[in-house]
């Protein structure tokens, strides 16, 4: 893929963050309950409904589960569909989770 | 669930921090085709929403080789990238063409006929988001009865959506398959069978639009699962002919429950200066295509 053609003279290169830090859309941020989230309830693997909806694919599928906040634009799928409701979108710049 | 989940691929080939909007049911659905298509693909993608996803030029968000082309000549340049890989011997990679309503319902409908028609070996894709929402949501042939857009502020889409799937099924085509951002895993076991099939292979996607439809970004999945439990948009896939039912839309045609299309009207900003004529017509026209797909379903 990264192989030079030369007779292509405008090609672009693959990099995440094309559009820069897409964080910065945000207004309201994802915060989880790690206590209702069914991955650290459980402690295996499970459920990771937040990854499959997140129309970013910014969400880690561990445990516990983790959300890049670099790039999480702050949609709130994750939070409407997570069916434990450990994800609650609080405004951004508030610090105490 | 799990064990459905952990079949599909882990890696992201559309990378995070790419120009969709919040919310956008595109890129949920481009996230699952991007995994199923991955290896041995080239994508060929007109002026659309995807081009915007994609970036600009010297970087760009997806990791899959992509061709700009012009907006009329979709399935044209699929049907060019067939033909040259097919004459330097690398007929194992796959062609894709992946465009939006108004690059397949409006202003590619002839390059995809005729590529149709010739049966050549290739994938087009329609994210339908049921209008030119790329350029500020002006009216398709795809925008639903009764939806405001910029190109019909006062009195809503008169016509009805137009029957694009019926268009493909005239032109009997090895496979025609409806998916929908709501359920994933159905997008992508519909984009993996479609890369074993031989021929021209129809997909088309119902990308929700937060900005265009007008509700708030956190309720795409919702309001694409409501199109699918008010009966607005049917999954099935036609394989030679054959039709069935998939995934969501299987069980509500076996229990014969469907929800009043009422209920994903009332959730848009589109829809609100609807008159009830409108909305009755609708519901018949719902009624009526389901009955369709059901006669057809039995054989």
């Amino acid at each position: 893929m990264e192989k030079k053609d030369e007779n292509i003279s405008a090609m672009s290169t693959v990099a995440v963050g094309e559009a820069g830090r897409t964080g910065d859309w945000r207004d309201l941020k994802p915060v989880i309950n790690h206590s209702k989230c069914i991955p650290t309830v459980k402690n295996k693997a499970a459920c990771y409904l937040c990854w499959l909806y997140c129309p970013e694919g910014v969400i880690k599928t561990g445990i516990p589960v983790e959300i890049d906040m670099d790039y999480c634009k702050g949609c709130g799928i994750c939070a409407e569909e997570c069916p434990a409701k450990a994800i609650s979108m609080v405004p951004e710049g508030d610090n105490d989770e | 669930m799990p064990e459905n989940l952990f079949k599909v691929k882990k890696e992201e080939y559309m990378l995070p921090g790419n120009r969709a909007c919040q919310g956008c049911g595109l890129s949920l659905a481009y996230r699952y085709a991007t995994k199923a298509l991955h290896q041995k693909t080239i994508l060929t993608i007109p002026a659309s929403c995807l081009t915007v996803l994609h970036g600009l030029y010297p970087t760009t968000s997806v990791m899959i080789p992509c061709l700009n082309c012009t907006f009329a000549s979709t399935a044209a340049s699929a049907a060019g990238l067939v033909a040259g890989l097919a004459a330097t011997g690398q007929t194992d990679t796959t062609v894709v063409a992946f465009a939006g309503d108004g690059g397949t319902y409006d202003i590619g409908i002839q390059a995809l006929s005729g590529a149709a028609e010739r049966g050549t070996d290739f994938i087009f894709a329609c994210y339908d988001n049921e209008g030119y929402m790329n350029t500020g949501t002006q009216r398709s042939s795809a925008t639903p009865l009764g939806a405001l857009t910029t190109t019909t502020p006062i009195l809503t889409k008169v016509q009805h959506k137009k029957d694009m799937l019926k268009i493909m099924e005239a032109h009997h085509l090895p496979y025609i398959a409806t998916t929908s951002p709501a359920y994933p895993i159905d997008l992508y076991d519909k984009f993996v069978k479609a890369k074993r099939i031989v021929g021209t292979r129809y997909l088309q996607i119902q990308a929700p639009c937060p900005p265009g439809w007008g509700y708030p970004p956190r309720d795409t999945v919702k309001i694409a699962r409501l199109a699918i439990e008010t009966g607005i948009f049917v999954l099935f896939e036609i394989e030679d002919g054959k039709f069935h039912f998939t995934s969501r839309s299987k069980t509500i045609a076996q229990r014969g429950r469907r929800l009043p299309v009422v209920n994903y009207l009332e959730k848009q900003e589109r829809f609100q200066k609807m008159s009830m004529d409108q909305i009755e017509s609708l519901q018949k026209m719902v009624d009526s295509k389901w009955q369709e797909y059901q006669k057809k379903a039995e054989g």
